[in-house]
């Protein structure tokens, strides 16, 4: 059993807050995927909870112990590092061995580890060789590889695959991902790579500037963002944003049109919908096309609707040219609303 | 303006760039060989040549004042002096600098910046400023005129050296290998052994020939510090003082040449370190 528990993580570097308050229990095998733009205090929470930095204030326990006094050898944890530490003194072999050479196994039992893991990473034939021979993309697969030979309660990977091309990186992430499910491993993943996220984890909790914001299944968070920073963060294009005015009774205007919407005392609300949530029609939000990008699988139309630009997602058939005016219909379900004061959703 | 000017103008100022390369390196290379080619000539000669002029290019190899130290009564003991007390710097130095420059180099703590201007500061302070109060206090505690307490003096010399050596050589190597190492189940001994230490190991050699030659070459304590016994430098600048000219260039050389063998022996370490301290 190794769930891990993050209570009150608090971290400051001198006057800068790195991370404010962070709460997260992530469940025993469950992978969790940390996600955030550069700089929001992904890798320092990591780091924390690895025992490589301590926090300002809270605790954190894996599998009901608290092991934030702990040194990071003592924690059960193993760590891929977002810039590899691969040993440049040794061979990939002991590299990926050097953990269980500490633990002092056998021989037999070392080399049979190592070369499973080595397989699973596709690095078998570079077991030879020092890190000064590999490329940037082998040695993150070392670095890997290391952490998975340890066999270890929790594992904490930093970007652990930002370096191998789209082909490869798509492959690891699959064949990663089933490994830690088949070892029963809890994982913790840092990426900042949407399309890693969505695709690899149980839940995501996305960071921004030292907060979680939202801690959801992938889906959930795709669908339903806890706060505007989230729907502008994830997706691609993000969701779009319109001005809303109320006009009676859980009624709202938004660019003339009216729409059924939460039963508030707001003066004003943001209206938001994905690119792909619209279809033209006869009746609804009338944009002027600007700019009009085929991408082969859809055609990606940004307009403008009032003075806000607009991105909508038409099948790659329909006929568009820029300054020709297009009538979009929300589906009604997909429309999601926020509070401009707060910057959360109003159901 | 063409294409073929402005090749001219590049292939000239390549010229001339090669050149002043060739010139560089000539100059320096003549400005350490020279003095020492010279020295060797000279103890290479008979007294007579050694004092007329011009003299030749070609050294003569008459071994008589190199004979005469050889045979000179205190000399191989001033050697021997000189190889304790040496080692003993280099142990010391690199025992209490290296950890200095690896707490320099991994640590924050408060008045780091003013430790690393102290440690710069102890060169400062001239030797002949502070020979006097230390053979005073040598006599009291009883280290006057003792190998280990000659090598203090000379450690307190090298250690500057020691710990900006060791400091910028850790500083080389990323934290984020110690640290995966304690992830690895490491503790920071064992990290440091396993990881940091290999690593090092060239650069930490290198510092250690340093402390070594400044040791070698320093006079002016071992001369006030000692007086039975005395270090090779000490031993010399005594005894040359009054002696004829090619005893002196024959002295000069003895001193110069383990100096040299030394340096040349272990030269892989020295470039090591500037390798990696330049990374
Ligand atoms: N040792 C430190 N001293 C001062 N500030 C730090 C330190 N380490 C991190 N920070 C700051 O804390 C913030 C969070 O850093 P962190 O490395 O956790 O970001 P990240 O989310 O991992 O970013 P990236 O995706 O670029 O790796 C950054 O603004 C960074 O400048
Ligand atoms: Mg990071």
């Amino acid at each position: 059993m190794a769930e891990i528990q993050i209570k009150n993580i608090a971290k400051s570097f001198g006057a800068f807050q790195a991370l404010n308050d962070i709460n997260l229990t992530i469940a025993d095998q469950e992978f969790m995927v940390l996600l955030g733009a550069s700089g929001c205090g992904k890798s320092t929470l990591l780091r924390i909870i690895a025992g490589l930095e301590v926090a300002s204030s809270g605790e954190v326990w894996i599998g009901g112990k608290r092991i934030d006094h702990l040194s990071p050898k003592d924690r059960g944890i193993a760590m891929v590092f977002q810039n590899y530490a691969v040993f440049p003194h040794l061979t990939v072999f002991e590299n990926i061995g050097f953990g269980l050479r500490m633990k002092k196994l056998p021989n037999d039992e070392v080399t049979r580890r190592v070369e499973r893991v080595a397989g699973l990473m596709h690095i078998e034939m570079l077991l030879k060789r020092y890190s000064g021979e590999l490329s940037g993309g082998q040695r993150q697969r070392v670095a890997v590889a290391r952490a998975l030979a340890m066999e270890p309660d929790v594992i904490l990977m930093d970007e652990p695959l930002s370096n191998l091309d789209a082909l490869l990186r798509m492959e690891m992430r699959a064949e990663l991902k089933g490994v830690l499910a088949e070892s029963k491993t809890t994982a913790i993943y840092v990426t900042h790579d949407q399309v890693e996220a969505m695709s690899m984890a149980d839940r995501i909790s996305v960071m921004h500037q030292g907060d979680i914001v939202q801690a959801a299944s992938p889906i959930e968070v795709y669908r339903d963002p806890a706060a505007k920073f989230v729907a502008s963060f994830i997706g691609n294009p993000p969701m779009n944003f319109l001005p809303a005015k109320p006009a009676g009774p859980s009624k709202w205007q938004v660019a003339g049109q009216t729409f059924d919407g939460p039963n508030t005392d707001k003066a004003v609300l943001q209206f938001a919908i994905r690119p792909e949530d619209m279809q033209p029609a006869e009746q609804g939000l009338v944009a002027t096309a600007k700019i009009v990008e085929p991408l082969g699988a859809h055609l990606l139309v940004t307009c403008q609707i009032g003075d806000a630009l607009f991105r909508v997602i038409l099948d790659s058939d329909a006929v568009v040219k820029p300054g020709q005016s297009l009538t979009l219909a929300p589906q009604p379900d997909r429309v999601r609303w926020f509070d401009p004061d707060t910057t959360l959703a109003v159901a | 303006m063409t294409d073929a000017a402005v090749n001219d103008v590049s292939v000239d100022t390549r010229k001339s760039g090669r050149f002043l390369y060739g010139a560089s390196v000539v100059f320096l290379c003549a400005w350490v060989i020279v003095p020492i080619y010279f020295l060797l000539i000279n103890t290479l000669s008979s007294p007579e040549t050694v004092n007329s002029f011009p003299k030749p290019f070609i050294p003569e190899f008459d071994f008589g004042s190199l004979q005469f130290f050889a045979g000179f009564s205190g000399m191989l003991t001033a050697l021997k002096n000189s190889v304790i007390v040496a080692l003993l710097t280099m142990i010391m130095s690199i025992i209490i600098g290296a950890p200095a420059g690896y707490a320099l180099s991994r640590f924050d703590f408060p008045g780091k910046g003013l430790f690393r201007m102290l440690i710069l500061l102890t060169r400062a302070f001239p030797l002949p400023l502070l020979a006097l109060p230390l053979a005073v206090m040598f006599i009291q505690t009883g280290l006057d005129d003792t190998a280990f307490g000659l090598a203090l003096v000379h450690t307190t010399l090298a250690i500057p050296f020691a710990v900006l050596i060791t400091f910028s050589l850790f500083s080389g190597i990323p934290i984020e290998l110690e640290e995966a190492a304690w992830t690895l189940g490491c503790t920071r001994l064992t990290a440091f052994t396993k990881v940091v230490l290999p690593l090092i190991l060239p650069g930490i050699t290198a510092s250690a020939i340093f402390a070594f030659v400044i040791s070698w070459n320093e006079v002016f304590a071992a001369a006030v510090l000692t007086i039975e016994n005395r270090t090779l430098t000490a031993f010399l600048l005594q005894n040359l003082d009054t002696s004829p000219l090619h005893l002196k260039f024959a002295g000069g050389f003895i001193l110069v040449v383990p100096a040299l063998i030394f340096i040349f022996a272990v030269r892989k370490y020295l470039f090591a370190m500037w390798g990696i301290a330049n990374r």
